[in-house]
This record gives C-alpha cells, sequence and structure tokens, in this order.
C-alpha cells in the first residue's frame, strides 16, 4: 500500500518565477512528514509538485525528480492522472461537490475513473466515511448535498473522498486551518489512524500540530521575499522541536522570527 | 461623554424630545416616503390644471421633481443633511425605476388588451389559407409552427457550439487562438441581424438554394451563437478553481472533470444564458424577410418551401393595415411575448431545479 518518495534536486517554477529551488528529501511510507516553514516559503507548492497538481496552474512547471518507490513521477511516458490516483490530496478549504450528495461525493472518484463494480461502491463509500471518522454523523442522511454539512465535517467528507479510491500516499494543505478545535482534533485522529495505511505529508502553520502529529518535520525557509524558498531541515519531529541542527529552525519554532 | 454611556444604558424614552448629543436623534416615520409621493403626486396634479398644462407627461415629470425636493427639505428639516442626502440617493433610485417601469407595463398592457381581442383556440390552430385581409378570420398557426422549427433547429446547432466554444475558452483557450475566438464573438454579438441574413442569401444566391425555414434558422444561429458563448463562459468561469482541482487530484481526467464536475455545477446559470438567447432570436424579423419568404400557408417542413414566423406575420399584417389585421397582429404579438415568457419560466425553473443545493 504506503509508498515511499524520494525527492531529489526538485525546483518548481510559476512562468519565470522560481518557487522553490533543489529540494532533496526522503518520506518514509506509514508516516506522518510536516512541513512547516513561513507564509510564502513554497511548501504548498512543493506540495503539490507531489502528485502532479503544480502543473495544473497556469505557468507552473518543475524541474529535477520524484521518485515513488523507484517510479519517477515526471518521467515522459507518466500520465499525471495515474499519478493522481496513486497521491491523494485534501486542499486547504473543504470543497465538496455542491452538485453531489453525501454518498455521490466520496463514490466521485471511483465513478469518474468509471474503474468500479456497482455492487462494492456501498461498501467502498461506509468504508472510507468510516475511515474518515463521518460515518455516523451522515450514515442517515447519504443522499443530502455535501455542501449541507459543517465546516469540519466536509473536510472529514474531502478526505473519505480522497481515501476512497485507495491512493498510496495522501497529500494535505493545511487541512485544519479553515476548523475550530474541535474539528482540528478529530482530523488529527484521523491522521494518526491513517498513517497505518497511507503515506501522509501534511503542509501546517500550526506547530503544535506538527508536532502532535507528525513523524519527522522539514522546515522550509527563504531567504528574502522575492527569492526561492529551500528546505533547511529534515529531521524526527522531536529532534527539531527540541533539539534542531539550524538556528533558523530554532528561531522559527521559538517564535523569534516569523 | 460620560453621559452618551448613560444614554445607552438605559432604554430610550417612547417620547419627549431626543437629546441632541446622545445617539438617538430625531427621525422620520418609516412610511413618510409614501406620503412625500401621495403630496407631490397630489401638488404635481393642481399646479397642472391650475396652469392648464394637459400633458400627462408633464404631470409626471413635476410630480417626480417635487418628491425629490420635498423628500429632501423634509428630512433635512426633521433628521439632518446626511440623511437627506441618503434619502435624496434612495428617492432618484426610486424614480428611475418607476420612469424604467412605465414603458414596460404600458407595452404589456396594450399588448394583452389589445391581442386578448382575438387571441382564442381558432386564432392558434389555423392559418391564412385563403382569407383576406379586412376578414376576421384567419390564425397564426402556420407562424407558429415556423417560429418553433426555425428557432429549435437554430438552437439544436447554437447550443451545442456556444457550449464547445465556451469550454474551450474558459477550459484549455490560452494564447493567441483563444484571444482571436474571443475577439471574434464579441464582434460576432454586434452583428445587425439583416446583415446576418444577408450573408446567408448571398450563399443561397451562390448555390441557387430556394428558401426555406432551415435558411432562416442558420442565419439565427449566427446570431445566438456569440450570446450562448458570452453567457456560458461567464459561467464557466464563475465555477470555483477549487472544485476542478479536488476532481484533478482524484485522479479524474480533465475532459471526465469538465463534464462531470464544472458543466453540473454551471448547468443552472448555462440553461438560463440559452434560454435568453432563444428569446433574442425568436423576435428577429429581417432575416425571415430575406430566407424563409413567408407564406399564407401550413408548411410543417423547415427543409423545403416558404414558412412564415410570428414576428414575420406581426409585420405582414401591419402592412395589410385592416381593423381585422391589426387585431391579428397585436394576437401575435401576444404569442410571442408568451413564448418568451414561457420559455423564460422554464428557465428559471430548470436553474432553481439544478442549482447547487445548500439545504441539510
Amino acid at each position: 500500500m504506503a509508498k515511499r518518495i524520494d525527492i531529489s534536486g526538485l525546483s518548481a517554477f510559476y512562468g519565470n518565477h522560481k518557487a522553490i529551488e533543489d529540494i532533496s528529501m526522503t518520506v518514509e511510507p506509514r508516516s506522518v512528514t510536516a512541513f512547516i516553514g513561513p507564509s510564502g516559503c513554497g511548501k504548498s507548492t512543493f506540495l503539490r509538485t507531489l502528485n502532479r497538481m503544480h502543473e495544473v496552474t497556469p505557468g507552473g512547471r518543475v524541474e529535477g525528480k520524484v521518485l515513488l518507490d523507484d517510479e519517477n513521477l515526471y518521467a515522459s511516458n507518466v500520465d499525471p492522472v495515474t499519478v493522481r490516483r496513486t497521491v491523494g490530496m485534501v486542499f486547504q478549504r473543504p470543497n465538496p461537490f455542491p452538485t453531489m450528495s453525501i454518498f455521490d461525493n466520496v463514490a466521485a472518484g471511483l465513478r469518474l475513473n468509471g474503474s468500479y463494480r456497482k455492487s462494492e461502491l456501498n461498501d467502498v463509500v461506509e468504508k472510507s466515511l468510516r475511515g474518515a471518522n463521518l460515518w455516523n454523523e451522515v450514515k442517515d442522511r447519504l443522499n443530502k448535498p455535501g455542501s449541507g454539512l459543517s465546516g469540519g465535517q466536509q473536510q472529514r467528507l474531502c478526505i473519505a473522498r480522497a481515501i476512497a479510491v485507495e491512493p498510496q500516499v495522501l497529500l494535505m494543505d493545511e487541512p485544519c486551518s479553515a476548523l475550530d478545535p474541535i474539528s482540528t482534533l478529530a482530523i488529527e485522529d484521523l491522521i494518526g489512524e491513517l498513517k497505518e495505511r497511507f503515506t501522509i505529508v501534511i503542509v501546517t502553520h500550526n506547530m503544535q500540530q506538527a508536532a502532535r502529529v507528525s513523524d519527522r518535520t522539514a522546515f522550509f525557509n527563504l531567504a528574502a521575499v522575492g527569492k526561492p524558498g529551500r528546505l533547511i531541515e529534515i529531521d524526527e519531529t522531536e529532534r527539531i522541536f527540541s533539539n534542531p541542527s539550524v538556528q533558523a529552525t530554532e528561531d522559527y519554532i521559538s517564535g523569534r522570527f516569523g | 461623554m460620560s453621559h452618551a454611556t448613560a444614554v445607552q444604558d438605559r432604554p430610550t424614552p417612547p417620547t419627549g424630545p431626543a437629546p441632541r448629543s446622545g445617539l438617538s436623534s430625531r427621525s422620520l416615520p418609516r412610511l413618510a416616503p409614501v406620503g412625500f409621493a401621495v403630496v407631490s403626486v397630489a401638488l404635481a396634479i393642481g399646479i397642472s390644471l391650475a396652469a392648464g398644462w394637459h400633458s400627462k407627461v408633464q404631470w409626471g415629470m413635476i410630480a417626480a421633481l417635487l418628491f425629490l425636493a420635498i423628500s429632501y427639505v423634509a428630512t433635512t428639516v426633521v433628521e439632518n443633511k446626511r440623511q437627506a442626502k441618503d434619502r435624496l440617493a434612495t428617492s432618484i433610485v426610486w424614480v428611475c425605476f418607476l420612469i424604467a417601469i412605465v414603458p414596460l407595463a404600458s407595452l404589456l398592457w396594450t399588448t394583452v388588451s389589445r391581442g386578448a381581442e382575438r387571441l382564442d383556440g381558432y386564432f392558434l390552430t389555423h392559418s391564412m389559407a385563403g382569407v383576406l385581409g379586412s376578414e376576421a378570420s384567419g390564425g397564426v398557426y402556420h407562424a407558429l409552427i415556423g417560429t418553433l422549427e426555425q428557432v429549435g433547429i437554430a438552437t439544436v446547432i447554437s447550443a451545442p457550439l456556444g457550449l464547445l466554444t465556451a469550454v474551450y475558452l474558459v477550459e484549455y483557450g490560452k494564447g493567441s487562438l483563444a484571444k482571436a475566438v474571443t475577439f471574434f464573438v464579441d464582434v460576432m454579438t454586434g452583428i445587425p441581424s439583416i446583415v446576418a441574413g444577408l450573408f446567408i442569401l448571398s450563399i443561397m444566391l451562390i448555390f441557387e438554394i430556394q428558401p426555406s425555414g432551415l435558411m432562416g434558422a442558420l442565419a439565427l444561429t449566427i446570431l445566438m451563437v456569440p450570446v450562448v458563448v458570452r453567457s456560458t463562459e461567464e459561467m464557466l468561469k464563475l465555477v470555483p478553481n477549487e472544485l476542478r482541482e479536488a476532481s484533478l487530484a482524484l485522479g479524474i481526467p480533465k475532459w471526465r472533470t469538465i463534464l462531470k464536475v464544472v458543466l453540473p455545477t454551471a448547468i443552472g446559470g448555462i440553461t438560463t444564458g440559452v434560454m435568453l438567447a432563444i428569446a433574442r432570436i425568436a423576435g428577429e424579423t429581417a432575416p425571415i424577410i430575406l430566407l424563409v419568404f413567408g407564406s399564407q400557408l401550413i408548411n410543417a417542413n423547415p427543409f423545403e418551401g416558404a414558412q412564415s414566423s410570428l414576428p414575420f406575420y406581426i409585420y405582414e399584417q401591419y402592412k395589410i393595415g385592416e381593423a381585422a389585421s391589426y387585431d391579428r397582429a397585436w394576437a401575435a404579438a401576444l404569442v410571442l411575448i408568451a413564448f418568451v415568457m414561457i420559455l423564460n419560466l422554464v428557465a428559471r425553473g430548470i436553474a432553481r431545479w439544478k442549482a447547487p443545493k445548500t439545504g441539510r
């Protein structure tokens, strides 16, 4: 199921603007890796390069290698659609499909990929909603619109939708930034459960959150406004928060800048 | 400022003069504008009668100006300058609204009252075959058939064409080709219908094609496509990019994302746009005169032979100049307005039915 990601010499551009420069790191399977760093340092851009969503943005392009269990995502014969089926994504703002019911939202990935058997659809939807800790709240109104749920429920619906297609890796771009503490806690618990099955990468602005949920933490920074973002260091979360090897990391974590 | 806080804590006394420096102040009653309107209308009628003016337009203009003046002055005296300016702006909006409504209501009223005289089952189910212009007989059936078929064919061609063009422009188009398409769509929006008719006529003359409903429909298509493209484009732009990204991130190919996520989200607005485009072309006369030729007989085949259409029928009956033909023209105008109206209602119904649901 879960796969390892090896990134080497990765740079991403928006047109001529270099957003991130020369990033190399390894994301371990069945673990949570958190990305922290000040706004605009390219965390989200970097995350989006991991399932080729970066090139959806007009002018977006990538240099370097991303190996998913030794397979380069950016090889010329790799179809981005297949990559995105393997590497799922949850966005900052909950974005359920407004025309679809809760059931259809979760089933969307399978249905629209055309690769499913009718009989298993019900099971997959229930399994995914259970996996996202949402089943008990919505099981009686599966055919109601997904946009009628609360923000936290919507975000868990989006997680259910993402895990319904059985990806190997789950990317989360600040999944709790629009949620209240209780919904955040629900999602953090969920992340803890999901890492048994998936490789999880999470971008967060909340240092406590990174400390709570992640096994490894990567710190990004940019030299100056307009300069590309860089990876400063990546290490065990405990080490990053107690005894980081780079001074900038300690300054950021202890709130001396950023 | 200590007494200001004290005012906040106590409930405002219901009577007596309000304190000048507090948060509350004197204000006009809520229905005051209605009173101003009544007074100004009465004054306008009085002044006009006294001066011996008879034009109702003049009466209305005097009433409007009086209304603006009275509300401004009264509010300045009772409340204050800022409230008066606010009231003045509100009053101007109301007056403009009424001025805009007057011709519309008058047009509707005239059409309904004059059209209802002749509009009945007989009128809707009979053609003009063998009916003399002065006879109070005949009907609009052949023209109704013509309009339905020509507009139907034009819609069947333009809706997919316009929809796909808009999808290209919003989802795929970049660079000079998209810019060129946008430019030509803009230019096409401004084509007068007679020019579209002449364009098809020139083709008919080159290939020696006889007039038919289809030719008229082609000219209507030229008029309809840009309207559909523009409205669909705007609707597709309103679909949040997050939905496209959510779909793509599930590993759904782009074409399916557009088909299953983007278009359903925008379908309400797109339908409304198409319906409005239909309403626009349903009233076109010029291309029909040039290309469909006009006929008194029922011809249900749009691909061969002359046809009629509602706007053409109105024009034709008006030209005859008899009392009976005027009645027929008004009745046909009512049928045309009802046709467009029904389409609009259907469009609104579809838009409401298909709109993204928010209920819990």
